[in-house]
């Protein structure tokens, strides 16, 4: 015989999420049900207010997430920070080194100067190898940044996975793209900013003057 | 006069190749030239073990084997036991310090350093030059 509590309970559930297997939520409901005797009518109907009510909330919820596109953070901009960090770290070794080759070579020349003056050299080119360890340093802070960045990545695709995974992104209009500073400023020209390109990515020197038929 | 082998053979131990090059170079100008270098404790425990050392000068956060790692390594090794061995790092908890201590480390240096601070730990473990 038909139960007409379990049936509206059913028809509520499968409403709120539409991802759920049939079966799971009969199994969920049949246990529920099994709680109440054939007298709690009134308790039924209170529960099944409940649950209209937090599948409600969560169905809410999900809107509201996927409003704040979670999926542009996983794809987008998490991917592309940890990108501009690793290049710092490339970038800035690169430059010590330059800079260290340039004081190997006047460490070099300081040998034939005057005592004098070599001391002077000497002592001015150690400082400089002293400040070149800020290249060691700040790699090891960013690769903590990079590595705390990977760890909101796996949590936002946990949050993705347990809101329905793929299907989890905006439903309407409302869910614009987000923009691409965080400070609110605007600028005409915002979607040309596109700042330092990464190694191997944008045009040579050689590629810009052709375009533009400079020598 | 020094009490110190100046061509001793020294191992300086980092992932950071630029680290490397300063710390040669700061050695360089304290009168040490037979240096070696490995970028990670993996490398340097190999050529540790095929070649005889009077310092390693080691970071920490290496991988896969680690600063302190290979310094348990050379502990535990009957040839290696007796190894002067510094940690230069920017590891600078308390617990990293007593870690490295109970460890069986020689000395301990924080980056970022300056000449004038490895000159005096190395004067430590070794003695005066």
């Amino acid at each position: 015989m038909t139960n007409p509590v379990r049936e509206e309970l059913l028809d509520k559930l499968k409403a709120f999420d539409s991802n759920a297997q049939d079966a799971d939520l009969e199994a969920l409901v049949d246990s529920l049900l099994q709680n109440f005797g054939e007298d709690a009518i009134e308790t039924n109907h209170k529960l099944l207010a409940e649950i209209g009510s937090v599948a409600s909330y969560i169905h809410d919820m999900k809107t509201q997430l996927a409003s704040l596109r979670p999926d542009e953070i996983k794809s987008d901009f998490l991917p592309t920070a940890a990108d501009e960090l690793d290049a710092i770290v490339g970038a800035t070794e690169q430059a010590t080194h330059n800079i260290l080759s340039a004081m190997e070579t006047l460490e070099e020349v300081a040998g034939n100067l005057e005592a004098d003056a070599s001391d002077k050299v000497n002592d001015a080119v150690t400082q400089v190898y002293e400040a070149c360890s800020f290249q060691d340093i700040t790699g090891q802070r960013i690769s903590r940044v990079v590595n705390a960045l990977q760890h909101v990545e796996i949590k936002v695709d946990k949050l993705l996975n347990a809101f329905g995974g793929e299907e989890f992104v905006p439903e309407n209009a409302t869910a614009k793209s987000t923009p691409k500073r965080a400070d609110g400023v605007e600028r005409p020209d915002e979607d040309l900013l596109n700042g330092p390109q990464l190694p191997g990515e944008g045009v040579s020197q050689d590629d810009i003057d052709a375009l533009m038929g400079f020598d | 006069m020094s009490d110190v082998d100046m061509n001793m053979p020294i191992l300086i131990v980092d992932d950071y190749k630029t680290m490397l090059r300063i710390v040669r170079n700061l050695l360089k100008q304290l009168g040490f030239n037979n240096v070696d270098e490995a970028t990670d404790g993996s490398s340097a425990l190999q050529k540790l073990r095929g070649k005889q050392y009077s310092l390693v000068i080691s970071d920490w956060n290496m991988e896969p084997m680690s600063g302190l790692q290979l310094l348990k390594e050379c502990r535990a090794d009957a040839h290696l036991k007796d190894l002067s061995f510094i940690m230069v790092t920017a590891e600078s908890k308390t617990e990293n310090v007593i870690a490295a201590k109970q460890a069986g480390v020689n000395n301990y240096i924080v980056k970022p350093f300056n000449a004038a601070t490895l000159k005096k730990k190395l004067i430590a473990v070794l003695g005066n030059f």
